[in-house]
């Protein structure tokens, strides 16, 4: 199959403009005939189902939470970018879309990330209508920060709560939604499979978490909202329930599945504390703008710094590496998130960790203590270093922070073209959950501007021109795929009960977090990864034959939900090693230590990896095929990147 | 450390359910309360036996899920969330009893985990601004005064957790209510439906069959977010003076 990202032909600031103009519209006396099934309600699928019911479509929203406030879109801390300009510091659309564009590593499309620049500025309108409390200044005007390195200020931000606030906006226009009749909302619900007919996607079947119920239910279109698969690794920022399944289950119904090892790794996440370890919390990058990076400039010193000899107070000015200051002196402790996540993974490599473990550095702010006050630092940064004391039992004002790298968000994900379709018509994908726009590494304050820009500006408009191409007449949901599907779904749950096997789920998970961890995390090799395959086939065997799942269908089965989810990340981590041992270069958060310059940095090779790599599902235990859409650029010119 | 944990199990919504003791030993004090009870569940799995349920999710203090009622306090001896609880507020030997919320208007569904939609219908009732996509003015053309801003923000920081309900002795709804009521009447966008939406979310708050409020401000001291009970005085002038000047009525 060939892949058709369906870019707009014509220059590259009009082709949405053109696009909307040439997408075609369903009569508003129709709408209403149309059903549409949203998944997941985050940023994306909240902003997308109240969007879809606004202009009159009948909506059903699924999420497998309590309530759809609460998706992991709420975790987000920093804020949102958008080119406002009202800082009038330079930025713009094109600034916006270049940066992005440079940020991902060039392995974005350049049509899509414009227009996400494009349409950024709409969001800030919307979400300050809904009545989202952002930043002011004392004129009563939006208060903007430079973010990640950005040399513009146009992060919008509602203290470090952002994601909160921008989801509880989103919830309050499906709520109204809701009320009017025109979304029928489904939590603590599961989509477990994609029905499609004749090629096109007319459904799901999902299970009801309470009562273990398994439905089927028909739209004309579906939309996996459903986040990302960081929570392959077991240890992530993501919530516990974040999982792939929804996506992996469209992927093996046809959608193909995008650059599945580009992960992000954040670098500014509390260490790990012991085995017991269930999640890994994240402080917001902004952090780095005072806190200064070191580890102590000897193996001798952090070996006493870990057994408790010495603290980091006791280790004099001399004796520091500031690692990142040292490396980079043009951006310092500002690189991005991938250089200072590698650098922290390498010094404590070569042993100068500096905690029980060995895997954390010192984030100081002493010296902007010393600068601007203590009040002046608990103005900026009060609530993130009240979380940290409360998690670790250590006063920041007083010793260093320890902090260390942490998976944090996948860019890769279901392929979509210009319309966010993936390769089952019918059958979109939004926000984290697809691959679109951050190419081979995401830029801060980004994610929460793509699952809004989708939601609420780009598929109201193009899952329109499918609809009225489609027309209305109702789905039949009586079609004996519903029934086909519906009993896939019941044999793989008797499959997971009936095995009754001596090992808990998260044995299972923890075993796949380590081998992703260590061989298709920070630096990936060929060596490394070819054994890690082998390790997650085992694994998964091992899995199929001695997992322990208790109780029944018919009722709240937490570990059934759980063991459901963990099967599917033990496919999914096969596909990402595949893929990181199909991309022989380092781009981005794809670090191959085969493909580094002489200073031991990324390096791309365009002539070769200029490509999306799109997978297709074949069959069960076999390998998957790989298909390529090229990228071209058209307008930006490639270049390494270089912070030193 | 070790310790005694006694827990509420219940099958399910019909079942009349009871407490059952649970020794634990081996835990570190830097463990959450939730990881805590990780290391409970995988024990009870290996033994055979059905573990405990519970709702948690992010495990950050913002999502919400985790509602467990730990020593007659909800969320425990902290002003957090359970899953920001860790075990260094505990002692070796202490004996642990784990509740789920206890309110009429959140039935529980199994063990630990209770129904908390009630609070997604009063939001539904009016707990928003009536604004469709598109076609809204430029952000900066509505200046919001910075400190009214900041208060918005407080009140909008409710993660709608339900402890303010589980700490009430009548299991009343009104600190929750009205840090969304306070949030959009406080900010010049919440204006134009501020009577109507003070009458229709304490309409809905009373339908769920949540409590009135006393003032006795144990959900104030008791939320994990530090929401005011400023809000239900605000929320109480907003009710009255809609019942006075609202065309609704």
């Amino acid at each position: 199959m060939i892949l058709d990202s369906k870019s707009p032909i014509g220059p590259l600031a009009e082709k949405w403009t053109k696009h909307k103009f040439n997408s075609k519209l369903v009569n508003p006396a129709n709408k209403r005939k149309y059903e549409v099934i949203v998944v997941g309600t985050g940023l994306a699928g909240a902003s997308a189902a109240a969007s879809l019911a606004e202009l009159g479509y009948k909506v059903k929203a699924f999420c497998f939470q309590d309530s759809p406030r609460r998706a992991h879109s709420i975790a987000a801390q920093g804020g949102i970018n958008a080119a406002k300009n009202y800082q009038n510091d330079g930025d713009s659309v094109y600034r916006l879309f270049y940066d992005t564009i440079k940020g991902g590593d060039y392995r974005s499309r350049e049509s899509n990330v414009y227009r996400l620049a494009e349409v950024s500025v709409n969001i800030i309108d919307q979400c300050v209508a809904q009545g989202v409390p952002f930043a002011r200044e004392y004129g009563g005007l939006l208060a903007n920060r430079s973010f990640g390195g950005a040399q513009v200020s146009r992060t919008f931000y509602a203290r470090g709560q952002t994601g909160q606030q921008l989801l509880l906006g989103a919830y309050s226009a499906l709520s109204r939604q809701v009320a009017n009749g025109k979304v029928k909302l489904y939590p603590r619900t599961e989509m477990m499979d994609v029905v499609t007919i004749d090629g096109h996607a007319r459904g799901i079947v999902t299970r009801n978490l309470i009562t273990g119920a398994i439905e089927t239910h028909a739209a004309h279109a579906v939309l996996l909202c459903s986040g990302g698969y960081g929570n392959v690794f077991f240890l992530s920022t993501n919530a516990m329930g974040s999982n792939v399944t929804a996506a992996w289950r469209a992927h093996k119904k046809g959608a193909y599945f995008a650059n599945p090892c580009f992960t992000q790794i954040h670098p500014t996440c509390i260490p790990v504390s012991g085995d017991h370890q269930s999640k890994l919390t994240l402080m917001s990058e902004s952090l780095r703008n005072d806190g200064r990076v070191w580890v102590p400039g000897t193996k001798e010193m952090a070996e006493k710094l870990r057994k408790g000899e010495i603290k980091a107070k006791d280790i004099k000015e001399g004796e520091r590496d500031y690692f990142l200051e040292r490396k980079y002196p043009s951006f310092g402790n500002l690189v991005p998130r991938d250089v200072a996540s590698r650098n922290a993974k390498e010094v404590c490599d070569e042993g100068r960790g500096v905690n029980e473990t060995g895997e954390a550095v010192f984030l100081d702010f002493r010296d902007a203590i010393n600068r601007d006050s203590e009040d002046a630092i608990r103005a900026r940064y009060g609530n993130l270093f009240d979380m940290y004391q409360q998690i670790t039992g250590e006063n920041p004002y007083q010793t260093p922070m320890m902090i260390y790298p942490a998976v944090h968000y996948t860019m890769g994900g279901l392929w979509v073209d210009y319309n966010l379709s993936t390769t089952v018509p019918g059958l979109y994908s939004l926000g984290e959950a697809n691959f679109s726009d951050h190419g081979a590494n995401r830029l801060g304050a980004s994610a929460l501007m793509q699952g809004l820009a989708d939601g609420y500006f780009v598929a109201p408009y193009t899952i329109g021109d499918y609809l009225a191409q489609i027309g209305p007449s109702p789905i039949d949901a009586n079609h004996p795929e519903f029934a086909k599907a519906e009993k896939g779904v019941k044999d793989g749950i008797q499959k997971l009960l009936s095995i009754n096997g001596t090992k808990t789920v998260d044995h299972f998970h923890k075993a796949l977090g380590h081998i992703m961890w260590n061989y298709c995390g920070m630096a990936r090799d060929a060596e490394g990864l070819t054994k890690a395959k082998g390790m997650i086939q085992e694994l998964r065997k091992e899995f199929w034959r001695d997992v322990k799942v208790l109780g029944a269908n018919e009722e709240l089965n937490q570990t059934l939900e759980k063991a459901s989810r963990v099967a599917d990340f033990l496919e999914l981590g096969e596909l990402m090693v595949d893929d990181a041992l199909d991309r022989t270069e380092s781009c981005g958060g794809h670090f191959r230590l085969e493909s580094q310059t002489p200073e031991g940095e990324a390096l791309r090779d365009d002539e070769n990896f200029a490509y999306v790599a799109a997978w297709k599902f074949m069959a069960e235990n076999s390998p998957e095929e790989l298909h390529k859409e090229p990228l071209v650029f058209e307008n930006v010119k490639l270049t390494q990147r270089s912070y030193k | 450390m070790k310790l005694t944990l006694k827990i509420w199990r219940q099958k399910n919504a019909s079942d009349k359910g009871g407490f059952v003791t649970y020794p634990i030993d081996g835990i570190s004090s830097d463990m959450s309360f939730l990881e805590m009870m990780d290391v409970l569940n995988e024990e009870l799995t290996i033994k055979g036996e059905d573990p405990v349920h519970f709702d948690h999710d992010c495990r950050e203090g913002i999502c919400g899920s985790c509602s467990l009622y730990i020593n007659g306090h909800p969320h425990g001896p902290k002003q957090t969330t359970t899953c920001q609880l860790h075990m260094r507020s505990f002692s070796d030997g202490d004996t642990i009893t784990i509740e789920p919320w206890r309110a009429k208007a959140f039935p529980v569904v199994k063990d630990l985990v209770v129904n908390r939609s009630a609070f997604d219908r009063i939001i539904q009732a009016g707990g928003y601004v009536s604004v469709n996509t598109g076609g809204v003015p430029d952000a900066n053309e509505i200046p919001i005064p910075k400190r009214v801003a900041d208060e918005a923000f407080d009140s909008a920081t409710c993660i709608g957790c339900g402890a303010c309900v589980a700490a009430c002795k009548n299991a009343s709804a009104m600190l929750f209510t009205s840090a969304k009521i306070s949030q959009l009447a406080m900010l010049p966008q919440g204006q134009v439906e501020r009577m109507s939406r003070a009458e229709k979310m304490v309409a809905q708050m009373d339908e769920e069959g949540f409590g009135a409020c006393t003032n006795t401000g144990a959900c104030e001291a008791e939320c994990p977010k530090g929401i005011s009970l400023t809000n239900i005085a605000r929320m109480n002038r907003e009710y009255y003076s809609a019942s006075l000047k609202s065309e609704n009525v």
